[in-house]
């Protein structure tokens, strides 16, 4: 048998399997390395700090359950979130992060290892990237083989889309949800191959496990539902399924409520009745099977089927009419912005005013998944090629995902995983074709070629760590190649010949796995490790400035205001505040309230007089907006500014309104040309309060907007300035209180700079003396 | 779960129903007709509790879901169990032996009932 290259030939069996299996060890710990290590850039760079606006609520709350234990967290009633309304945490919270922090926590003070709660919250997301490379190997494992399972590890620890929401200190959700999700997906497949209702119930406690940890597992309840179903509709049933599904179902949607924000929901919302519906379909399908192998009349089967259908029928129009009587929830509103993109922005502005609800702009697929965004299809494309149930499993997913990553930039993270297994297919079966050292038969007839092929493989190396389904798939591709070059001869033998060829290729996908590695560290490192709580600039000289604005503000409110003051914000930085600041807020990320979030926004966009009652009636002691006019700073409240209105108008549609705020040539201006209700605006004034007194008389530039600010900037009388920050990003005014001889706060202001009470009306009056 | 098929096939002759349950008589186990009377009485108690939820009261709503829960819970695992021992379905479950199924029913049957237990009140 000719070889391409030459095989060691004297190696048992047995070494062979022992040194692939150390070999799979040793390339899984260092994948799990080099997850973990890869996530480290933000603790590098800056330090061991919890990132964004969500972390910071699920580290508080993480406080809480370490310092007082879970039962005072599950009852834990928060009243300075929501001022005055408050929040039952508790019940509105997904606890699987919290709890699973807390376990870590008290299991290493167990051991005596006094590790800090922050320490453990910061390595969270990192610790759990390792796991989630692990179960992503058993996923594709059970797909094609363990060697395309190490790719796929290794992709998914490495991918920027995953790495994205799981740098250290991105202490959210999706940090151990992704793990979850696909371990939940490995034993759902497990359960179905092996018919094991061990697996189905494994499959069911780690979706347990989910839905106390994102509120994502929708994506879940509907998926295995659909992957049931289609295979029913390909003729697929078989008791496996039946038993796969059904102890998943009826143990996993009992556990899903008891996650008290969950409640009732499984049993009670359009969400969640595909999964019934699915389960309910499986019962009568399997009925039948059973009842169809002890009789075999065929008036009986007609009548079974007759009875099929309509008790299908029956059971869909009796959910569509429980939904039109209002015993099952319609679908919500974010569920629609699904279908429709611009459904959010016409009816709940406040989703539609989060910038990760956004549709995906095209490049991002490639900056998140760069060559994996290509060698997707082609993995796809190979799952059809064999399309054993966990094939249609993932092309499923691979579709429903590709559709939802398009419509919002958060759901590409549900996507990233399908990329990186089926690209690991994809690519390990490229390797498997041509680093096959078996040279095709010269004599041998079409008839012959693929059985000698196959024959010939088991004496490589390669072959014996290959299960007998790899040889399926990289013949697969060789028939693929075979039919894109034109065959001269029906004789012709298909193959690869020679080492030349076998290193073009290979020297290439290797070159494509280089610079995967290069951009994912390129990418980790320059666009997904910044905290967003300290920003970074480069200074002229190279070496990087630290702005630690936001944490200079938290801290001032934190020891020069009373326990109890109010800080008013928009509601980005309620979670900010309440975490680092430790003071009551009006709103925050929890954003259940919209009508409390609309009150808000009313107060920033009205004019002083109109917001101070707003203001005092809500106890508002301090108000806190962001300001990077001066720095360049763009995630600032004034460009935020205009979904305040929108918010705000969809509430008080008769007294806010979004037009008013852009100049007459519908642009949205700050300069002299602005608007008289944006000049009014609270929030205008507060940012450009002093503004121009910066630049000494020269032109002051707004240099977020590039527009040239008024000299004469804009004068308070309700409100003092009490503390701006080292680059003005965060400005803190101060509400001031009635006055106290009972004037207006105006005139009293007015009084206080030595302006006559009101020049107009002796005017007038020597005027009335002189006619 | 024979006596389901009664309801289903009144329209039909009763002659199908009667080669049915002789059928069933001849070639089923004594050991599968033992699981599928244990199908029966949780079929007969899912059917009263949820008639007892339309008709009196859905009030402890969590202790009725976790009873109807329990009741459909243990059915399909049951159900489960009946499949993967009977030897029709022998090419099916090729990695499940019959003590194996059993010991994945006992696991599955624990696991259920601690949520119920836990779900209850």
């Amino acid at each position: 048998m000719p070889t391409a290259f030459p095989l060691p030939s004297d190696l048992s069996p047995a070494t062979v399997t022992n040194t692939a299996s150390l070999l799979r060890i040793v390339a899984l710990s260092l994948i799990s390395g080099a997850a973990i290590a890869s996530r480290l850039f933000a603790v590098i760079n800056f330090e061991s700090i919890i990132h964004e606006f969500d972390p910071w609520f699920n580290y508080r709350a993480t406080r809480v359950l370490a310092s007082k234990g879970f039962y005072e967290f599950w009852n834990w009633f928060d009243p300075t979130a929501w001022y005055p309304l408050g929040r039952v945490v508790g019940g509105t919270v997904y606890p699987g992060l919290m709890a699973t922090s807390g376990v870590i926590y008290n299991f290493l003070h167990a051991l005596n290892l006094p590790v800090d709660i922050r320490n453990i919250c910061v390595m969270l997301a990192p610790g759990f990237s390792a796991l989630t490379a692990w179960a992503t190997y058993m996923f594709t494992k059970e797909l094609k083989d363990e060697s395309a399972g190490l790719l796929a590890a290794a992709f998914i620890g490495i991918v920027p889309g995953y790495i994205s929401r799981s740098v250290a200190g991105s202490y959210d959700n999706e940090a151990i949800a992704i793990f979850l999700l696909m371990f939940t997906f490995f034993c759902w497949i497990k359960a179905l191959k092996l018919g094991s209702a061990l697996f189905g119930t494994l499959a069911a406690v780690f979706y347990f496990y989910m839905v106390a940890a994102w509120g994502g597992y929708v994506f879940i309840t509907n998926m295995i539902p659909l992957h049931g179903l289609v295979l029913i509709l390909m003729g697929r049933f078989s008791s496996r399924l039946y038993v796969a599904y059904s102890s998943w179902y009826a143990i996993g949607t009992l556990s899903s409520m008891q996650v008290p924000f969950v409640g009732f929901q499984p049993v009670s919302t359009s969400e969640h009745m595909a999964a019934l519906g699915v389960f309910g379909l499986l019962q009568i399908v399997a009925f039948t099977q059973l009842v169809r192998s002890h009789v075999s009349s065929k008036q009986f089967q007609d009548l079974l089927f007759l009875a099929l259908v309509t008790v299908g029928l029956l059971g869909f129009v009796g959910v569509v009419g429980l939904t039109y009587k209002g015993v099952i929830a319609p679908w919500t509103g974010r569920f629609y912005s699904l279908w429709d993109t611009g459904y959010a922005k016409k009816h709940i502005p406040i989703i539609a005013s989060v910038s990760e609800h956004q549709p995906t702009a095209w490049p991002s697929f490639f900056m998140d998944l760069q060559f994996l965004i290509f060698l997707f299809p082609a993995g796809v494309v190979l799952c059809f090629h064999q399309l054993r149930d966990e094939h249609v499993f993932v092309i499923i997913y691979a579709a429903m995902a590709s559709y939802f990553a398009g419509v919002m930039v958060r759901l590409m993270l549900t996507l990233t995983p399908v990329v990186c297994v089926a690209s690991a297919v994809a690519f390990s079966s490229l390797l498997d074709t041509y680093l096959d050292a078996a040279e095709p038969a010269e004599a041998a007839d079409d008839a012959s070629e693929t059985a000698s092929a196959s024959g010939s493989n088991s004496g490589s190396k390669k072959a014996k760590k290959a299960t007998a389904s790899a040889a399926t798939p990289g013949s697969a591709l060789g028939d693929i190649v075979a039919a894109a070059t034109p065959a001269k001869k029906g004789e012709k033998v298909k193959g690869i010949f020679g080492l030349d060829t076998r290193l073009a290729i290979i020297v290439n996908a290797f070159g494509m796995l280089a610079f995967f590695v290069f951009h994912c560290t390129w990418a980790t490192a320059n666009a997904y490790s910044s905290p967003s709580v300290v920003l970074a600039s480069t200074n002229p000289d190279g070496s990087q400035h630290i702005i630690d604005d936001f944490r200079e503000a938290y801290y001032w409110l934190r020891q020069n205001t009373p326990e109890t003051a109010v800080v008013m914000s928009w509601w980005d930085y309620g979670y900010q505040i309440a975490g680092m600041a430790d003071r009551p807020t009006l709103v925050d990320n929890n954003t259940w309230n919209n009508t409390h979030i609309a009150t808000v926004g009313k107060a920033m966009s009205s004019s002083e007089e109109v917001a101070y009652p707003i203001l005092r009636k809500h106890d508002v002691d301090y108000v806190l907006v962001i300001f990077g006019g001066l720095l360049g700073y763009s995630g600032d409240d004034i460009n935020k500014f205009l979904w305040m209105v929108r918010i705000a108008q969809g509430v008080w549609p008769e007294e806010i309104q979004e037009p008013n705020y852009f100049t007459p040539q519908g642009e949205y201006r700050v300069d002299d040309k602005a608007s008289t209700a944006m000049k009014n605006s609270l929030m205008y004034k507060m940012s450009y309060y002093r503004f121009a007194e910066l630049f000494g008389g020269g032109q002051a530039t707004d240099r977020v907007r590039q527009q040239q600010v008024p000299k004469i900037g804009p004068t308070l009388d309700y409100l003092d300035e009490a503390y701006t920050t080292e680059n003005w990003i965060v400005r803190i005014y101060e509400v001031r209180k009635e006055d106290l001889l009972g004037r207006d706060l105006k005139s009293a202001n007015a009084f206080a700079k030595g302006k006559k009470r009101k020049r107009s009306k002796p005017v007038s009056r020597r005027r009335a003396i002189v006619n | 779960m024979p006596p389901k098929s009664a309801p289903a096939a009144n329209a039909a002759p009763s002659s199908a129903v009667q080669t049915l349950w002789k059928a069933y008589n001849d070639s089923t186990s004594d050991r599968l007709k033992f699981i599928d009377a244990f199908l029966v009485f949780l079929m007969l108690s899912g059917i009263v509790q949820f008639a007892y939820c339309v008709l009196v009261t859905t009030f402890p709503y969590n202790a009725f879901l976790s009873g109807f829960g329990s009741t459909v819970g243990q059915f399909v695992l049951t159900a489960s169990l009946r499949s993967q021992v009977n030897p029709e379905n022998k090419n099916e479950f090729k990695d499940v032996s019959p003590e194996r199924a059993f010991a994945d029913f006992a696991l599955g049957s624990i696991v259920l009932h601690f949520f119920v237990f836990n779900f209850l009140g």
